[in-house]
């Protein structure tokens, strides 16, 4: 065994037994962060705490719910509504954090792709940011089930059918396996074999993924570090060397703490302000009207849409036949993944010091807000036409970056 | 030496992966499952005597709604029609066959409207405009008089299955 020391304070003995100082030091004190980035850095953290909200209001939700056809959509409207204590106030940071979390991930995603945040060493961290927006997805919508209202029953109708073989004639649809939506749901339509797989995912299985990703996407930064404005590359050795010798202000870095983390907590602030004005006098715009009905199996709703984060991706599936249409919005779903090898070129900077790329990066921040408008409105006349429109705009412009991109390299 | 450790490690491993892991998914697999009672859920009968003409009737069935549709003379007969009692009916399973909502009948112009995609079928349930890539499902069913049992396949329905109409 090792040889232990008598400790003469509290933090030796945690020293001696978990290096504790190491760890700050690795972790906190000498993690180096550049000054030359803007306040769009801190998003990573406003994810962060977001999803720390969302777990805290979750569990004092839990404590209610209950995940029964029969009584989940009173528990929630009911119960928690207007019995619990503060229930309200627990509904709505869950429901508004849900809703504004896909709208930081938005920032911080296209952030990504703006400053070029995604290549050269940072592949994993594009990666794995992608991995957690799709199991960000999932768990938003397997949230969206728990209320059983007129929403949760036929999104969760619609959804699952995406998986369906209803055409076995045509080749593929994109999974041809019959009863594989049955499987899916454990009934031939959603019931409360649905409801209990769903309420477990959304409360177990997915929010332990979420940690692991989160945990994994951490890592993926340590060796690259973030970008920064100017997507400069330098010698951190360097740079930490000149801030420990006192010579802050030519040092290029700053250590994460405290010297960056105050910084990134005013923008936590600014944010929260924003986040709670929302929570309490805004909440509506994330609970859909639709959804105060309880689920019923023989009425579809007279127009069913998602949530609007998901709208784009909606849009790319609809404008097409059944199965174009599936394999359309697959390719929706896969193409930012794709984004670091698509990208030929070596050009590590802002989207808009970068040729063709500025076109490509802005020509795409409008089709995305198009689809996602034209999801939202009803599918007839002139709208389908747009809607169609931007579909094939988002596809070409996948299709073609290698070669929107190819060229920096030569300039 | 080194080779065969590593042959047994590789060895053992893999047999702990095929013996636990193979097993292990397949009792996940079957977790999911829908249980034997979903399964069994049973038979719907409807008599079909009552309901008048041009106008849509719906039933459910394992969960899913069921149209029925009793055809007036003027309107076009298809071998996708029920007969029972001397009159033509359009049976089927109630969802839009593009995603699964439920379309709306519009008497006057004699359709069935999806509002979710815009997705259109005739009174036989063929899809005529939009997403759906065909027509709606036409379920298990046996004539029996003047009724229909649901989910039990009668001779018209094995008759139409062959053909390829359901
Ligand atoms: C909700 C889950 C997420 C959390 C908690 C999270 C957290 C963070 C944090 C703390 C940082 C470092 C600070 C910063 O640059 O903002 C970061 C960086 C980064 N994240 Fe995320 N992130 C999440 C989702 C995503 C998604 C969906 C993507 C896009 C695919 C993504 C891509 C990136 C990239 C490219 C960087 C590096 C930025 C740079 O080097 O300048 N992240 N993330
Ligand atoms: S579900 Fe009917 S058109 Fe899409």
């Amino acid at each position: 065994m090792a040889h232990f020391e008598k400790a003469s304070s509290i933090t030796e003995w945690l020293d001696q037994r978990l290096a504790i100082t190491t760890v700050k030091k690795v972790m906190a004190l000498e993690y180096w962060i550049p000054k030359n980035i803007n306040f769009l850095w801190a998003m990573g953290m406003v994810l962060a705490f977001t999803f720390a909200l969302l777990t805290i209001s979750g569990i004092f939700l839990l404590m209610y719910y209950q995940p029964n056809v029969d009584t989940a959509f009173d528990s929630v409207n009911y119960t928690i509504m207007s019995e619990v204590g503060f229930g309200w106030l627990w509904r709505h940071i869950h429901g508004v954090a849900a809703s504004v979390v896909f709208l930081i991930i938005y920032i911080h995603m296209f952030t990504g792709i703006y400053y070029g945040s995604y290549k050269k060493g940072r592949e994993m961290i594009w990666l794995s940011g992608m991995l957690l927006f799709v199991v960000f997805s999932a768990e938003a919508f397997s949230g969206y089930m728990l209320p059983w209202g007129q929403m949760s029953y036929w999104a969760g109708m619609v959804i699952t059918n995406l998986f369906e073989g209803f055409s076995p004639d045509i080749a593929g649809g994109i999974m041809n396996a019959p009863g594989l939506v049955e499987w899916i749901r454990g009934d031939y339509v959603p019931g409360q074999a649905f409801l209990s797989r769903f309420f477990m995912l959304h409360v177990l299985l997915l929010p332990l993924v979420i940690i692991g990703l989160i945990g994994l996407h951490f890592a993926a930064l340590r060796i690259p570090h973030v970008n920064n404005q100017d997507g400069e590359e330098f010698d951190y050795h360097e740079a930490a060397k000149l801030y420990k010798e006192g010579k802050t202000k030519e040092s290029k870095v700053i250590p994460f703490q405290p010297v960056f983390l105050s910084k990134d907590v005013f923008v936590l602030g600014v944010y929260l302000i924003f986040f709670f004005y929302l929570v309490f006098y805004h909440f509506n715009f994330a609970m859909d009207p639709v959804n105060f009905d309880p689920a019923d199996g023989l009425k579809t709703p007279a127009h069913i849409y998602p949530e609007w984060y998901f709208l784009w991706s909606y849009e790319i599936l609809r404008p097409f036949p059944k199965d174009p249409g599936l394999i359309a919005f697959g390719f929706a779903q896969v193409a930012f993944f794709l984004l670091p090898f698509l990208d030929k070129s070596d050009t590590v900077a802002p989207a808009n010091r970068r040729g063709l790329f500025k076109y490509w990066f802005w020509i795409m921040i409008v089709d995305m807000i198009v689809l996602t408008v034209m999801g939202k409105l009803p599918p007839q006349g002139i709208w389908n036409h747009i809607g169609l429109v931007a579909a094939v705009v988002f596809i070409a412009l996948f299709v073609s970056l290698p070669w929107v991109t190819k060229n920096e390299n030569r300039a | 030496m080194s080779n065969r450790r590593d042959f047994m490690g590789i060895a053992l491993g893999g047999f702990t992966a095929l013996a636990g892991g193979l097993p292990a998914l397949y009792a996940m697999k079957r977790s999911w499952d829908p249980l034997p009672s979903v399964k069994a859920a049973g038979f719907t009968e409807v008599d079909l005597s009552t309901i008048p003409e041009n106008e849509l009737i719906t039933e459910k069935w394992r969960g899913k709604p069921i149209f029925i549709l009793k055809k007036s003379a003027d309107m076009p007969q298809d071998p996708r029609d029920v007969v029972a009692g001397g009159a033509r009916y359009h049976v089927s399973i109630g969802l839009c066959t593009h995603l699964g909502c439920i379309p709306a009948y519009f008497p006057g112009e004699k359709k069935f409207k999806c509002a979710c995609h815009g997705g259109e079928f005739d009174a036989s349930g063929k899809n005529t405009f939009g997403p759906p890539p065909k027509p709606l499902v036409i379920p298990p069913f046996k004539v029996d008089g003047n009724k229909i049992v649901l989910g039990e396949a009668g001779p018209e329905y094995l008759e139409m299955q062959k053909s390829g109409i359901a």
